[in-house]
């Protein structure tokens, strides 16, 4: 069997992968994909522990993230195609207009 | 009860038009002159019960209550508050009438109004008061009509600096007034004058070290501290030397305000107060000596000055410091009723000579230097038959009032010892001073060529307002200003007659108690009216006769005629003693302690927390990558925390 431990180490490296994405891509689209890739590292958590504590409100919360998820990408790329509409630019650098 | 009213119907009058003027406008006097009136026709009842039995005393309310501390509003009117009162509302009554004709078609018409109206109330409440603290309050009331009044004309610098003067001259001597009070509370427990005037006597032997904060050791009577404190404030308010600068500069106001100040209100309250409070001072001959030499002192010291001013308003003015101090004078050898009577006599004519100048200044379109007058008496006839009316009973022409009045104070004076004999030698000169400047006023202005639109004696420029061909049209001003001037004339003669002293002789005891006998009545009543008939003379020689006359005396007495045509320096000598140090060392407060110590800290303070929240600010760059690295590495930061320490 798997140890739990193997799991955990996955997890976070696609949660560092993701994090590391938000922190150093510039395109906005990209970003939101490593969002998304932070969200997933978490589930992979909840399933992990769910399995193994046999406890299944674990996956029941998985089930919850992916729908919220689902939602935010829908809403999250909406405001990305506004923002692009009126900015032109998909650059977050370029986005800075709410500084001192 | 109903005599409430005379205080409360001006009162009245006063937040109508105040609160209303806007809307009333030139209507003004149909308020203000009933509300007068009324109180008037009250007065005059009350001073019928009054003068048949017992003085009336009467409660309003309950003002303030604070442990031993008692204070009512209340009125005590006994035959001296009559008197008063007779005198504030009919000279203001008059007032009110004259200012309808002379204020016509000026922009503050409604707000002079409500001020007047406003000053009657303080006056009226100043003379009715039945405790120390409405009397403070009331007194300080008036003081502040009188800025608002002289202040009237508020465009014009002169009036701003004359009003603001008149305040802040009445402040140094109401300091005195208020540590009085003080003094007052803190040594009888109570400021209701009855009960303060039982418990009187039996402080009398009580002394004050007046040196004590500073170590000193010098012990004053009690009474007598208390009676200078008090009197300090009459000095301000009466205009006694040597607080009577603003007196004359308060000459900046209309003319009918100068005629209520100077006859009926304010300057009257110095008198009456010592008056009223005179079984205080009877216990403390030392203050009463002051009050005297005080008195004395600037009756013939402005008199010298009255001799050479050019500005009708301004001789008429010195002439009231004069009087004023005629009275204190009286006050002061314990000849109260003489004192108050020459207060009554004095507030007819005076406001009768100030209305007169109103009428002659209005007719020349406000021009005030007598040597661009001249030959007024054809045109002005009835001005010019009451200012001689009014003159002759300043100057103590016989039978007129001024003469019986100012006759009695001599009388009193010279019975009362060595100070009252000087007294009434300076008393005497005064009158023949007083006779000969203002007849000087008459035979310059009315008598001889007329210098209308000259450059007049100075050579100057003559007035904007008045060109030379206007001098023929010089007429009467309308008869709202004339009637007064008639009546008060009348007045200036019948108020002698009225028995005014006998009147008043059974409240205001000197402190010898019974009168002393008079037995130079008849040679003091001689020399009194050859004094007062010679200064006539010497004006007639000097003005109408041989005019040259004054000229070559002021050139061979230049120094003397300097000290008086600029007043003794009085004005310059302040200026220079207080005037100017206090603006220096407000100056340099202003630039080393204003804006070098406090102006600095605050900016300071502020220009520090700008520089730091400037740097602080490039934190938010706006990018949202910092922020998420920011949030990263507080996650860390908090979870190496949890996981390192608490564990």
């Amino acid at each position: 069997m798997v140890p739990l431990s193997y799991y955990m180490i996955l997890s976070a490296i696609v949660f560092l992968t993701g994090l590391v994405g938000v922190l150093i891509r510039r395109n906005i689209i990209i970003l939101l994909l490593s969002i998304e890739l932070m969200l997933n590292a978490t589930n992979i958590n909840f399933v992990a522990f769910a399995y193994y504590l046999n406890n299944i409100a674990g996956q029941v919360f998985v089930f919850f993230a992916l729908t919220v998820a689902a939602a935010e990408v829908a809403v999250g790329l909406a405001i990305i195609l506004a923002l692009y509409r009126g900015k032109a630019t998909v650059n977050v650098e370029d986005l800075n207009m709410m500084k001192w | 009860m109903k005599y409430a009213l005379i205080p409360l119907l001006p009162f009245a009058a006063f937040v109508v038009i105040g609160l209303f003027g806007h809307w009333i406008r030139e209507r003004a006097h149909w308020i203000a002159v009933p509300a007068v009136a009324g109180s008037f026709l009250l007065s005059l009842s009350a001073f019928a019960d009054v003068a048949q039995g017992e003085p009336i005393r009467l409660t309003l309310y309950s003002w303030i209550t604070s442990g031993s501390f008692d204070v009512n509003i209340g009125f005590f009117i006994d035959r001296l508050t009559a008197a008063m009162l007779l005198l504030v509302t009919v000279v203001s009554g008059l007032v009110h009438v004259y200012t309808i004709g002379y204020m016509e078609g000026e922009p503050g018409y409604p707000r002079f109004f409500s001020y007047i109206a406003l000053f009657t109330f303080s006056m009226l409440m100043l003379v009715m008061a039945d405790n120390f603290l409405q009397l403070y309050v009331f007194w300080e009331a008036v003081g502040l009509c009188s800025y608002l009044l002289i202040g009237h004309w508020y465009d014009r610098k002169s009036a701003c600096d004359a009003a603001v003067k008149a305040f802040v001259v009445n402040r140094v001597g109401d300091f005195g007034f208020g540590l009085g009070i003080m003094l007052i509370f803190a040594v009888f427990g109570t400021l209701q004058y009855d009960q303060v005037f039982a418990k009187a006597a039996s402080v009398a032997g009580e002394t004050i070290n007046v040196l004590k904060p500073l170590g000193g050791e010098w012990p004053v009577g009690m009474l007598t501290v208390l009676c200078l404190l008090l009197f300090t404030g009459a000095v301000g308010k009466s205009a006694q030397v040597p607080l009577h600068v603003w007196l004359p500069d308060a000459m900046e106001g209309p003319t009918p305000i100068s005629a209520l100040i100077h006859a009926a209100t304010m300057v009257t309250a110095g008198v009456f107060m010592v008056a009223r409070l005179a079984p205080l001072y009877n216990l403390s001959p030392a203050a009463m000596d002051v009050v005297a030499v005080t008195g004395g002192l600037t009756a013939l010291f402005a008199a010298t000055i009255a001799l050479t001013q050019n500005d009708i308003k301004r001789v008429v003015a010195y002439s009231t410091v004069s009087q004023l101090g005629y009275m204190m004078m009286a006050c002061g050898l314990g000849a109260y009723a003489a004192g108050i009577y020459h207060l009554l006599t004095h507030g007819a004519f005076k406001a009768l000579l100030f209305l007169c100048c109103g009428s002659v200044i209005i007719a020349l379109h406000h021009e005030q230097d007598i040597r661009r007058m001249g030959g007024l008496k054809a045109k002005l006839p009835v001005t010019y038959w009451t200012f001689v009316i009014g003159s002759l009973a300043l100057a103590g022409f016989p039978l007129t009032a001024g003469f019986f009045s100012k006759d009695e104070i001599l009388v009193e004076a010279w019975s009362g010892g060595a100070l009252g004999q000087t007294l009434a030698v300076v008393g005497l000169a005064t009158a023949f001073l007083t006779a000969f400047y203002s007849f000087r006023l008459v035979f310059v202005a009315f008598h001889g060529e007329s210098k209308v639109g000259s450059g007049g004696a100075s050579g100057g420029p003559p007035p904007a307002g008045m060109a030379p061909h206007q001098a023929g049209h010089i007429h009467e001003p309308s008869r709202t200003m004339t009637i007064p001037l008639m009546v008060l004339a009348g007045l200036a003669v019948i108020t002698g007659y009225l028995g005014i002293p006998e009147f008043l002789a059974p409240v205001l005891h000197g402190p010898g108690g019974a009168e002393a006998g008079h037995e130079a009545a008849v040679p003091i009543m001689v020399i009194a009216s050859i004094m007062g008939l010679s200064g006539i003379a010497v004006a007639y020689l000097f003005y109408v006769r041989s005019p040259q006359l004054p000229e070559r005396l002021t050139q061979q007495w230049r120094r003397l005629y300097g000290l008086s045509f600029n007043k003794w320096y009085v004005d310059e000598l302040y200026d220079k003693a207080f005037v100017r140090p206090t603006v220096e060392v407000a100056g340099l407060l202003w630039r080393r302690m204003d804006v070098a110590v406090i102006d600095k800290a605050v900016n300071g303070v502020a220009a520090g927390v700008a520089l730091w929240s400037r740097s602080l600010r490039l934190i938010q760059s706006g990018e949202v990558q910092h922020y998420a690295l920011g949030m990263a590495l507080g996650a860390v930061v908090i979870l190496g925390v949890y996981l390192l320490m608490l564990q």
